[in-house]
């Protein structure tokens, strides 16, 4: 089978820990993966900050990097509910690549049949079910069956996890009272669980969070899930 | 041949004066405000939860609701017509307004025809939305609200906050406050237990209802095989207004319509558990015109436009009309959670509001509704008719008008990420560009962020710390292998 990996423009240039940690787990489980070198974005800030024809060249570009791949992994609900859920309106073309194209946990069981990815991490860890993986892919249990298998990892369940944290993209830049008041109570809700990781499926988001939560000195670290996976207690 | 002529925008209550991030401030400043939402929307959210949960063909029943509710779309102006001949048939009369101001001059006139200076009104949010009560005060005419949150909300001269709980935003010593100051014939002693509170109103309202010689009522569905209008209500007054006095006169968006009698069972399980959380709502009142010897017997229907075939002739934005005000989208959404209904200027806060809205004046008249939103999608999963209200967002943020700065940058993203070559070189040159304030910054602090920034990305960095451009890119560590 042939795996591509997009890694989303915002891991590329902030979170390159993210893409590192899907290209080690893939490999360590057996596989090869291809990034592609000419992909760039997959145009859902432009799509959803009502800039269609801005995010039309960007939806045709995945299309022709991607289109010869069995499976596209994305590490982020967001990038890959905007490609599996708005390219097939937008762009007819993209339905078959998108219909290819899957967030790293959907990959991993639902494609490779694989729950326990051989991690090892021991930590206090909460998980936060982005709202594009929750509502928009479905994601369910899916990154917590992942999750769970990992050796010496607690895993604490975090309070109205189903909330949106209030980043929304640009909602967080347009609205930044209403998407303020969201992160404080997104992140009182971390702080009560008293993880000293959370996890989630998506950089920015995390980003978000992770802002807001470094900004009250709180010393939860906010890490992509796959970094988690990626983890085998060895010293690298 | 003439030209088709785009259909007339609507007018009334459903404009935002201000810019909904302006006018979201101050309520998510204010402490009390945010703790009343927070309660109220969080207690019918779990109430709504638990007894969806009860029933098993639930998204079943969804798929109906959009369906029957597509269709009615589909072939508006037939079944108006049908309607229309069915209330005349049944001994109603029916009215057409075009917009707010000829909805509220039909009603005035209604009114003083029956030679009454006052009338009773059941919640309705279409009055509300024609802003009917301001125009019954300025021709002389006593407009008193009998639910029991819009009396509150109207003794308060304030605006209702949410479609189904107007009074949303006060909490019990707010409302015995209200009474005591505007509620000439409230108890001295009263107390703000909830009980006291319902039934000085009871008895304030008693009065009113035995007196008032003509109601005003909206309907929450129309049924066009038989000409008859149905209000879904739990307090009785509006069973008191719909039965007492002598004239009636309902005010019905065109939207409201339903094809036949028996759609009913669907709508009458999605509404009650979709609003109020309840298997059953207490009263559900029905009338087909006039019935001679029991209830009003003059009957008048005003069918409202104001925007409507404007929405109806956009297929993307159309299953707004949808929508049966249930506010369950209300509910749910974290971000009216914060914000309150004012925020949105119109009638119709939340999610809806943000979607119907701006269809109903023209988006430029309330370009920032639909950014009034996470896109988190928690409004289309709890929706009984299924709006996919996501979608209609983001489609109306492309008629948005724009601000230039905005444009211009995006224009420039998309310009530099069409191009996989330009983009390897911009994330180049971000990376290179933020690597020395990236090592200072984590030497500093230990983490590579920003934690002041000057505007416009003040926004984000007045709440969070902005994370920097990593050491080296994804494609760079790539690159290395």
């Amino acid at each position: 089978m042939r795996i591509a990996l997009f890694i989303t423009c915002v891991n590329d240039l902030a979170f390159p820990a993210t893409g590192i940690a899907v290209t080690r787990i893939l490999r360590r489980l057996g596989h090869t993966v291809d990034f592609p070198a000419d992909q760039t974005c997959c145009g859902q800030m432009h799509a959803n900050t009502g800039y269609r024809a801005e995010a039309m060249p960007m939806v045709r570009n995945y299309v022709d990097v991607f289109d010869s791949y069995d499976a596209i992994v994305v590490p982020s609900g967001s990038c890959t509910a905007m490609i599996r859920d708005q390219y097939p309106r937008l762009h007819p073309p993209a339905t078959s690549v998108a219909a290819r194209t899957y967030e790293l946990s959907e990959l991993l069981v639902d494609v490779l049949g694989v729950t326990d990815v051989g991690a090892e991490f021991p930590e206090t860890v909460t998980y936060h079910p982005t709202c594009h993986g929750l509502r928009m892919l479905r994601l369910g249990d899916r990154p917590l069956t992942l999750l769970r298998q990992v050796r010496g990892i607690k895993l604490v369940e975090l309070g109205d996890a189903e909330e949106c944290c209030g980043f929304g993209g640009t909602f967080a830049l347009k609205n930044p009272d209403v998407s303020t008041a969201m992160l404080t109570d997104k992140c009182a809700r971390v702080r009560d669980t008293g993880a000293r990781v959370l996890a989630a499926a998506d950089n920015s988001c995390l980003a978000h969070i992770g802002g807001g939560l470094d900004r009250h000195r709180s010393g939860v670290r906010a890490v992509h899930y796959a970094e988690i996976l990626a983890e085998t207690g060895a010293t690298s | 041949m003439s030209h088709p002529v785009a259909p007339a925008t609507g007018s009334g209550r459903i404009r935002t004066p201000l810019p909904f991030p302006t006018a979201a401030k101050p309520a998510v400043a204010d402490t009390q405000l945010r703790a009343n939402l927070h309660r109220a929307t969080r207690t019918i959210r779990a109430k709504r939860a638990r007894v969806v949960d009860e029933v098993p063909d639930w998204e079943a029943l969804r798929d109906a609701g959009s369906a029957i509710k597509a269709d009615v779309q589909r072939r508006l102006p037939e079944l108006l017509e049908q309607f229309e001949a069915s209330a005349t048939a049944a001994g109603a009369t029916v009215h057409w307004a075009r917009d707010a101001a000829e909805a509220c001059r039909i009603v005035v006139a209604l009114t003083r025809a029956a030679g009454a200076d006052e009338v009773v009104k059941v919640k309705s949010m279409a009055t509300q939305e024609i802003e009917l009560n301001e125009a019954l005060e300025a021709a002389g005419i006593a407009a008193y609200e009998t639910d029991l949150a819009e009396l509150i909300v109207q003794l308060g001269e304030d605006t209702p906050s949410h479609i189904l709980v107007p009074a949303i935003h006060y909490n019990r010593a707010q409302i015995r406050e209200i009474f005591q100051r505007r509620m000439s014939d409230a108890p001295a002693d009263l107390s703000d237990e909830p009980a006291a509170l319902a039934e000085a109103a009871r008895v304030h309202l008693r009065r009113r209802f035995l007196s008032a010689r003509v109601a005003v009522s909206g309907a929450n569905f129309a049924v066009a095989d038989t000409g008859t209008l149905v209000v879904v209500e739990s307090e009785g007054n509006g069973r008191m207004c719909l039965t007492l006095p002598e004239t009636l006169i309902s005010v019905v968006g065109v939207e409201k319509l339903l094809p036949t009698f028996t759609d009913l069972e669907v709508f009458l399980q999605l509404l009650p558990r979709s609003s109020t959380g309840e298997r059953m709502n207490p009263y559900t009142s029905m009338w087909t015109g006039v019935t001679p010897g029991d209830g009003p017997q003059d009957v008048h229907v005003v069918l409202v436009d104001n925007g409507r075939s404007a929405v109806l002739a956009d297929p993307v934005g159309r299953p707004a009309l949808s929508c049966i005000r249930c506010s369950a989208c209300l509910n749910v959404c974290p971000v009216y959670e914060r914000a309150g209904g004012h925020a949105y200027g119109s009638v119709y806060p939340g999610p809806i509001g943000a979607i119907l809205s701006p269809q109903l004046t023209g988006v430029a008249d309330n370009a920032s509704l639909p950014y009034a939103s996470t896109l988190c999608g928690a409004c289309y999963d709890v929706c009984p008719v299924k709006i996919n209200i996501p979608e209609i967002l983001v489609h109306l943020r492309q008629q948005a008008p724009h601000p230039p700065a905005e444009r211009a940058t995006m224009r420039v993203l998309s310009w530099v990420m069409r191009s996989p070559r330009r983009w390897a070189v911009a994330l180049r040159l971000a990376r290179a560009g933020a690597g020395p304030l990236g090592a200072y910054r984590e030497r500093r602090t230990g983490a590579r962020t920003l934690r002041r920034l000057p505007w416009p990305a003040s926004a984000w960095t007045r709440s969070r710390d902005l994370p920097l451009p990593a050491p080296q890119t994804f494609r760079e560590w790539w690159g290395k292998q």
